[in-house]
């Protein structure tokens, strides 16, 4: 009688503690968006870093430009693969977004789906959005 | 069954600690020795000095020269202008302004305002009428640089007193500190307030203070900053710690004061009177 008490309740448990997995397997979650390559940023072969490590650590490598523009005066980046990039997210064509043309595609889609809103444009212009 | 005594299973537990706690230490040192080969440094023309220093001659420099300079200051730096309508379909519902607030980098400033210990009873009639161009000093000593609990605001190694917008916290210590006046603070987000966003340079953000950078971002390019370009010749800018240098040669030769020398903050803008 016990027993089957028991093993009843640790069904019904394990149902509940798995909920996300069975909510998820019954609804459609959306895709991770590719941040869309356009134009200059299409046709260059590479970026700053490697693409895996440019995703994982893009974050922390333009607050190490930052500091370095600012405080230690330097403003050329030579990358590991020889590139030379200016250190600035949207000042001149060798910056950030003198590749990467379209902010929205590029950025904002994978921070929204990631639901981080970095606010780098609160100060920060973007040239080709200033009309 | 096999039998384990209490000393046993903790020697195994211990041996299995340090095994899990070495391998990501040995992945860190493993990714760190195919390393970066990543190098930072500056563009060629970039000028270099030990101080940067200003001498305005106030002889030479007139109000019109003045205007040309603020113009060029103001519009490069995306500097709001308050008296500037903002764009209603672009920024709705934009509250009245408090005039109060205003934000300026360089600024014409009466003599007893611009050198208050310096008032004189009998003072040259011509001085009365003088417009001051004043900014930041850029002190050798700087109070606000002491006062910056988060280190946004700091020395460079070129003596330029600069900030680091992105580490303000807007405390305003700063503000308190600087005997000069020479920061303003953000009470509201300046950019329906500007007119033309020039995209070589970022806007601010509410909250944030601000003042003149003597041009860091031009200097990085070997440009002269914005206000010696605009001055005619009026505004001498050099390196005070290079006794050849055109600013050296120039104090050198003419009688020059600072603002509020008293307070032992060395002012490295000078006024050739």
């Amino acid at each position: 009688m016990n027993k089957n008490v028991i093993v009843i309740g640790l069904i019904v448990f394990v149902l509940l503690v798995l909920s996300p997995f069975w909510f998820n397997m019954i609804t459609t979650t959306e895709a991770a968006p590719e941040p869309e390559l356009l134009g200059r940023a299409k046709k260059a072969e590479q970026c700053v870093l490697e693409k895996y490590d440019m995703r994982a650590n893009h974050m922390s490598l333009l607050d190490e430009w930052r500091d370095s523009v600012v405080r230690d005066t330097n403003r050329l980046y030579t990358a590991a693969n020889g590139h030379v990039f200016e250190m600035s997210l949207s000042t001149g064509e060798q910056s950030c977004l003198g590749c990467h043309e379209d902010e929205s595609k590029f950025c904002d889609s994978c921070h929204t789906y990631a639901s981080t809103s970095p606010y780098c444009w609160e100060c920060h212009t973007n040239p080709k959005e200033i009309k | 069954m096999m039998e384990k005594s209490r000393r046993s299973f903790l020697k195994v537990a211990g041996i299995a600690a340090i095994g899990l706690g070495a391998s990501p230490a040995l992945n860190f040192a493993a990714s760190d020795s195919h390393g970066l080969a990543a190098l930072k440094g500056k563009k060629e023309e970039a000028l270099k000095a030990h101080r940067w220093g200003m001498a305005i001659n106030t002889g030479e420099i007139s109000p019109e020269i003045n205007t040309q300079i603020i113009e060029a200051c103001h519009s490069a730096h995306n500097i709001p202008d308050f008296n500037h309508e903002p764009d209603e379909e672009k920024y709705p519902d934009t509250r009245p302004v408090n005039h109060k607030q205003e934000i300026k980098w360089i600024w014409e400033e009466k003599y007893n305002y611009a050198f208050p210990d310096k008032e004189d009873e009998f003072l040259a009639e011509k001085f009365h009428h003088l417009p001051f161009l004043v900014t930041c000093n850029h002190c050798k000593n700087a109070p606000c640089v002491q006062a910056c609990p988060t280190q946004a605001t700091f020395k460079r190694k070129d003596g330029i007193v600069i900030m680091d917008y992105h580490r303000c916290i807007g405390c305003r210590f700063c503000m308190a500190a600087c005997p000069y006046g020479s920061r303003s603070f953000n009470f509201r987000d300046p950019r329906p307030f500007i007119a033309e966003t020039d995209s070589a340079f970022p806007t601010r953000s509410k909250g944030v203070v601000e003042k003149c950078n003597l041009c860091a971002e031009r200097l990085a390019k070997g440009e002269a900053p914005h206000c010696v370009e605009a001055s005619e010749g009026t505004i001498i800018f050099g390196d005070l710690e290079d006794p050849d240098s055109d600013i050296r040669i120039l104090l050198r030769e003419n009688f020059a004061i600072r603002r509020n020398e008293a307070l032992g903050t060395e002012p490295s803008v000078y006024y050739i009177v």
